[in-house]
């Protein structure tokens, strides 16, 4: 064991991580999948959406952001916290507008994938059914707020990797949306569909024109597997 | 149930009427000798789907405005689709293409003309109109002749199997997009299509003889039931031959003549206007030249039986030349005919999956074509239950600014309540009381043209008969309700 292994125990199982991971990234290795949304691997942890919250040594934490350290003990896939998590979806669906038998990421969509994996049926709360806008002004790329769950992801990916700042944040609570560097839209920016902000989008809110409904039903990403079944299966093969 | 107001003027209306799709009723206005003043059939549901699709991409038409209808989806599926092949310029799909939306299309015929025939007519035409309402519907069909029954469900399930091989799922899928399709079709969907199809192709042509033996046998009563002279209108294929999937828009007068024919999409509204009658949410549409009065039309099976020259199938070619002798040379008017003709069609989907089926087109790759972009697209299709309009128009940022669909039903609106004043005038003059006979004809007239109030009116419901009795002053005076 070298010294930058660290021991931990995840629902009862001792794995070997590497110090530095989060828990998260030392549980994907490990092959025991997290449920997370904001989370992408290319990018740095978000820590917002707060789906892959877990119990370190009794205690909530995200899992994206929370460091290995030797001894921790961690409760993953439990039904208190996959209630939570349930109720954290759920609170999305019904603060959006969510039309997933049109939405052309149907399929393909994490927090529809992530539903239907923690047993979701029918949201229990009311639905606010706020007003949210259409950007459509790109010729390339559009923005349909309806389907926005806020999780940064494109803010991140645009300002890391594409290194353009193009979106950020604006008001608070119910309020709060994501905005545009421009006045009037998304056009203004200097946004483009082959930008890394255009391809990690867990929702169809920040999409690519133009692409539709163009892989069949039946060989969209979640089609056949549930999400995370990628994660799982790592651990099959070992 | 019979009730005169003070001046003995009454008003009848029946409300919902049942095993159609959607929320109708029926109102009849009687005088103070009984006789029916005029007869409605109102449409008292409202979707808008016109409206959900403004602001929507182009590419998003096809999948969202299927979501008018449960029952045939791929009808405004496929008439979005080409509407958007229009706006992405693809002129000329792909053979693969092509030949996958013709399957699908026939498919969703198959399905449809089977669920109607079956489920929602033949306990009429097996049991009788005057049969008692536990009697009238597919269980009791079940009970009686449940070889009849067993097979029209296998039969509506291949018709669905047919469309998920073609569009993804049974329904609401999303094959088709514009320029033309996202799948072929494997080898394995093929060959498990293949397996049955001659089956199909059996029953089909053994509920045509079911249709056609039961209308013969009582021919008098049946042919005469709210027969009225109508123009007919629907899409026929250049040579004139028969097309549910493509053509150009022709129309016939009650003798067969011909008002216009071979009209391309783009020129609908130069022969086609709507006008809208404050007592219906469905638009009545006529045919311009003729004016609102005379303008009116039918559509669906029997209009287009009686429009095409022939079709290109050999067994529906043969019982569409028996069907048409009826009218010794002109078409034919009967209400109770849609039954046949709807028949017909179900044997030439029948026909057309076997002819489709072996084709190796289906295998191809080439799925897809664009061209110069347009900003207004209009494409039709002929639905099961007629022809079937989309108009769209989109912005530079590929925006739908402005939807405009003509659906099936209501192209037959105007039909529909000439067949209510018919048979109100045949079995409501001089009566005392509202009768089961009453509702029983009614409704067996409205849902001779297969209405779909859902997809008229772009909404979503349940049925049942409603009757009410209305005096002069508006106030109901009495009523009775089935359902």
């Amino acid at each position: 064991m070298s010294q930058d292994t660290v021991n931990i125990i995840i629902d009862g199982v001792e794995i070997q991580a590497t110090a530095g991971q989060t828990i998260l990234e030392a549980a994907d290795a490990a092959g025991m999948y997290i449920p997370r949304l904001c989370h992408h691997p290319d990018l740095p942890p978000g820590g917002h959406c707060r789906v892959c919250t877990v119990k370190v040594n009794g205690r909530p934490a995200s899992s994206c952001t929370f460091p290995v350290s030797e001894g921790l003990v961690i409760e993953n896939d439990t039904d208190e916290i996959n209630a939570q998590r349930r109720r954290i979806i759920e609170m999305l669906f019904v603060e959006g507008n969510h039309y997933c038998p049109s939405c052309e990421a149907g399929g393909n969509c994490e927090l529809q994938a992530l539903g239907y994996r923690l047993g979701m049926l029918a949201p229990t709360l009311p639905y606010l059914r706020v007003k949210r806008e259409l950007d459509a002004t790109h010729k390339d790329v559009y923005i349909d707020r309806d389907r926005c769950v806020l999780c940064g992801r494109c803010v991140r990916a645009s300002s890391v990797v594409d290194k353009k700042d193009a979106f950020g944040f604006e008001n608070r609570g119910i309020k709060k949306r994501l905005s545009v560097d421009a006045v009037h839209g998304l056009g203004e920016t200097a946004v483009s569909a082959a930008d890394k902000a255009a391809q990690v989008c867990p929702t169809g809110c920040l999409t690519v024109k133009r692409v539709g409904y163009a892989t069949p039903v039946g060989r969209r990403k979640y089609d056949k597997t549930p999400i995370g079944a990628e994660i799982e299966k790592k651990t099959a093969k070992v | 149930m019979a009730t005169t107001t003070t001046n003995g003027k009454r008003k009848i209306v029946i409300n919902p009427v049942t095993r159609v799709e959607g929320h109708g009723k029926v109102t009849i206005h009687l005088d103070e000798a009984g006789k029916v003043q005029q007869a409605r059939f109102h449409i008292i549901e409202f979707r808008g789907f016109e409206r959900f699709a403004q602001g929507r991409f182009y590419w998003e038409a096809p999948t969202i405005v299927q979501r008018l209808c449960g029952i045939c989806p791929v009808s405004h599926h496929l008439a979005a689709s080409k509407a958007m092949d229009v706006i992405v310029g693809a002129d000329k799909l792909t053979p693969t293409a092509e030949k996958m939306r013709r399957l699908m299309h026939y498919g969703q015929t198959y399905q449809s003309h089977a669920l109607h025939f079956f489920h929602l007519a033949s306990p009429d035409l097996l049991f009788g109109f005057d049969a008692p309402v536990e009697k009238r519907h597919v269980l009791a069909v079940l009970a009686a002749f449940p070889d009849v029954a067993k097979k029209a469900v296998l039969m509506r399930k291949y018709g669905q199997e047919v469309i998920k091989a073609t569009a993804g799922k049974k329904v609401h899928g999303t094959g088709s997009i514009p320029g033309g399709m996202n799948k072929n079709l494997s080898i394995e969907e093929r060959d498990a299509l293949l397996k049955d199809a001659d089956t199909m192709l059996a029953w089909a042509v053994e509920g045509l003889d079911l249709c056609k033996k039961t209308t013969l046998e009582n021919a008098e009563m049946l042919l005469a039931f709210g027969s009225f002279p109508s123009n007919h209108l629907s899409i026929v294929r250049e040579d004139g031959c028969l097309d549910l999937y493509d053509g150009k828009l022709r129309a016939k007068d009650a003798d067969g003549g011909i008002i216009f024919d071979q009209v391309a999409p783009a020129d609908y509204l130069d022969y086609i206007a709507e006008e809208v009658r404050p007592w219906s949410y469905m638009k009545f549409p006529y045919i311009k030249s003729l004016g609102k009065e005379d303008g009116w039309y039918r559509v669906g099976p029997l209009a287009r039986i009686n429009n095409c020259d022939f079709i290109d199938t050999p067994i529906a070619e043969k019982e569409r030349q028996e069907f048409m002798a009826l009218g010794n040379g002109k078409p034919i008017n009967a209400t109770m005919a849609y039954h046949w003709a709807r028949m017909i069609e179900l044997v030439h989907s029948a026909e057309k999956f076997k002819e489709l089926l072996p084709d190796p087109d289906l295998q191809g790759t080439d799925l897809v074509v664009t061209g110069t972009r347009r900003d207004r697209g209009v494409a039709w299709i002929e639905a099961p239950r007629g022809t079937l309009f989309h108009h769209y128009e989109v912005n530079e940022l590929d925006q739908i600014t402005r939807a405009n669909l003509i659906v099936s039903t209501t192209n037959n609106n105007e039909a529909m309540n000439r067949c209510v004043n018919v048979v109100a005038r045949a079995h409501l003059e001089g009566k005392e009381e509202i009768t089961d006979g009453l509702l029983n004809h009614i409704e067996v007239g409205i849902p001779a043209y297969d209405p779909c109030l859902s997809c008229a009116t772009h909404a979503l419901g349940q049925m049942r008969l409603h009757v009410q009795i209305i005096g002069p002053d508006g106030a109901v005076v009495d009523e009775r309700i089935r359902g």
